[in-house]
């Protein structure tokens, strides 16, 4: 069900709801009316292509975190079966803005970890919005330590407007379980497939990124700082900053998939359906467990060394600099 | 960073003529100190023990044996991957930043010694973009470290960064992932790993190396944190206490293992050196 529209989404849903209107109107009786709904449905479709082919970086930012978007918990039930959830950091608390468990990928044991948005306030507030405290960052490395322990692949999705900013937060080392998490991923001797399924926002959505592949979906962002923040840090203009401000620090960020598979940063877009990947979550599980199967059968024949290695060498490559004399 | 406000000197005697530059006010006591006694004392003021921002030089100077400094890798530069631009362009931005600072970039890698041990020592300068990491930091860190591996000699780096480097977008954010997984090779090959944090250090560096020390030492009130102070205000809107995310409070929550008075740092690093390795 759809229930939120984007303001790029407006002219599609007024398109839409005539046709639902026509529909029912007809009640599929009157000829006249089918053609015309037929004719309605093929000019929505034409609308949708060209809108959704044409997104600005903004846009694409605001899809990213469209309150309709699928969320980790959407694709873990979809794309994996006999999903068991694990909990907690054996330290201080469960944090509900990562989830995390063992599952079944097509009859492959996987370790499946991400980001968890919630839906509805209650629910958001519950998963802080997908914002993880340092317990979060604990908690999906613990699972990422099973992983290595019974030797099965990890999976993990990303999503999440960043990490926590707050007094526990910090108290509690928010920097250091980053850091740890990026240190212990680039030497955990399993396969990691990773996939930026909405916002991967800066630190927080890196300390579940460092991975052997790394895809995301269509209208998914990854970047360094948001918009937001980005727009506040150049044009001040205390705190005056409206959608022109952003969609310009969007566009200088280059953050979308597209950006990051020109930049090589990336190994794949995973393409959604047309409209979003809220649009068709079945296809968009499809589009994912397909990619992740490939990348397996890829990873799987790898000895742990080589895999290590290889990930290294990934991220040596990921440089912008060069000698200047 | 203002070494010397101008306006009415708090405390000092308003009919002297203070020469321009002589003197600075004491950021934290708001005393008036003598250039010259401020710089003798390592930059340390002696009325309170306020440790002032220093360059990444003085702290070699500080830090590593008298003429024993031997710099890598001083000719990278940023390729500006995002081209790019806000008010002016980024690469005219950096070129800026060279003038006034008189580095090349954010941080000075090299070889050195202290009191004879051989080290490799990473030191980042805030007056150089606010000592932001993008891929010259990242790359230079990433060598340096490889080196000391590849040399089995004991790394040490001294962080004071606002964190990644917003100009060069995802690339800032993935020198992260770059300079933990360099550490992490250095823990699996046993080699020492000192990390000290100086005012300030923010976000990206915190969230990768400089928090990944063996042994992680804090300078006096150092502000050392996640997200910017700032940032947690407007996003809890309360008032944050004054010692939040300083060196004291960090130790007080098992974050680092030391506090150490600058004159006492060369000392300590020694002795750790000598005991560990
Ligand atoms: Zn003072």
């Amino acid at each position: 069900m759809i229930k939120y529209f984007l303001d790029f989404e407006k002219p599609i849903e007024e398109l839409e709801s005539k046709i639902e209107e026509l529909k029912r109107l007809s009640n599929g009786k009157d000829i006249n009316i089918s053609e015309e709904v037929v004719k309605l449905e093929k000019k929505a479709k034409a609308l949708r292509s060209e809108i959704f082919s044409n997104l600005s970086p903004w846009q694409k930012t605001l899809l990213a975190r469209h309150p309709d978007r699928p969320y980790t918990i959407d694709y873990i039930h979809r794309i994996t079966s006999d999903f068991i959830e694990l909990h907690g950091d054996r330290r201080f608390a469960d944090d509900k803005a990562i989830v995390g468990g063992v599952a079944k990928l097509k009859n492959v044991p996987v370790i499946i970890v991400g980001h968890q948005k919630g839906r509805g306030t209650k629910e958001r507030i519950i998963r802080n919005f997908g914002q993880p405290h340092p317990e979060g960052y604990r908690k999906a490395l613990r699972i990422m330590k099973l992983a290595e322990k019974f030797n099965v692949p990890v999976i993990t999705l990303i999503d999440t407007p960043g990490a926590y900013p707050g007094v526990g937060a910090e108290e509690r080392g928010q920097a250091e379980a980053i850091a740890v998490n990026l240190m212990q991923m680039s030497r955990l001797r399993v396969p990691i497939i990773s996939i930026v399924i909405g916002e991967g926002g800066s630190g927080g959505a890196l300390a579940l990124g460092i991975s052997d592949r790394l895809f995301m979906l269509e209208h998914s962002v990854y970047s360094v700082i948001s918009p937001e923040g980005c727009a506040a840090i150049l044009w001040k203009k205390d705190g005056n900053l409206d959608a022109k401000d952003f969609s310009k620090a969007a566009d200088t960020l280059k953050l979308t998939a597209q950006d990051l598979l020109k930049f090589h940063i990336i190994d794949d877009v995973i393409p959604e359906p047309l409209g979003g990947a809220h649009r068709d979550i079945e296809k968009t599980s499809k589009n994912i467990s397909a990619r992740i199967l490939e990348s397996l059968r890829d990873l799987e024949t790898k000895s742990a060394d080589t895999l290590i290695d290889e990930r290294y060498e990934r991220l040596k490559r990921i440089s912008s600099c060069s000698e200047h004399s | 960073m203002a070494w010397f406000k101008k306006g009415k000197p708090v405390k000092a005697d308003k009919k002297v003529k203070i020469p321009e530059g002589s003197w600075v006010k004491c950021n934290n006591c708001k005393e008036i100190i003598y250039r010259q006694e401020l710089d003798k004392n390592v930059k340390v003021c002696p009325k309170c023990n306020y440790h002032f921002r220093i360059s990444a030089m003085e702290r070699l100077a500080l830090l590593v044996d008298d003429q024993s400094f031997h710099e890598l890798d001083v000719d990278l530069v940023s390729n500006d991957p995002l081209k790019f631009k806000d008010k002016k362009p980024y690469k005219e931005r950096l070129e800026e930043n060279r003038e006034k600072s008189g580095l090349r970039e954010a941080s000075v890698s090299g070889e050195a010694t202290i009191h004879g041990h051989q080290v490799v020592v990473v030191v980042l300068d805030f007056s150089f973009m606010g000592g932001s990491m993008g891929s010259v930091v990242g790359e230079k860190i990433l060598r340096a470290a490889e080196l000391a591996l590849e040399t089995k000699k004991p790394f040490i780096t001294v962080a004071s960064s606002g964190g990644a480097r917003m100009q060069e977008g995802i690339f800032s954010l993935m020198q992260m992932a770059r300079v933990s997984a360099v550490i992490a090779k250095l823990r699996d090959n046993g080699i020492l790993y000192i990390s000290i944090l100086a005012d300030p250090t923010f976000g990206g560096v915190t969230a990768s190396f400089a928090m990944l020390g063996d042994i992680i030492i804090g300078e006096p009130r150092s502000l050392v944190g996640f997200a910017g102070p700032r940032v947690i205000e407007q996003t809890i809107k309360k008032q944050l206490p004054e010692d939040f995310q300083r060196s004291e409070f960090l130790l007080d929550h098992g974050l680092i293992d030391k506090i150490v008075d600058r004159k006492e740092l060369k000392k300590t690093v020694a002795q750790l050196i000598e005991l560990l390795t």
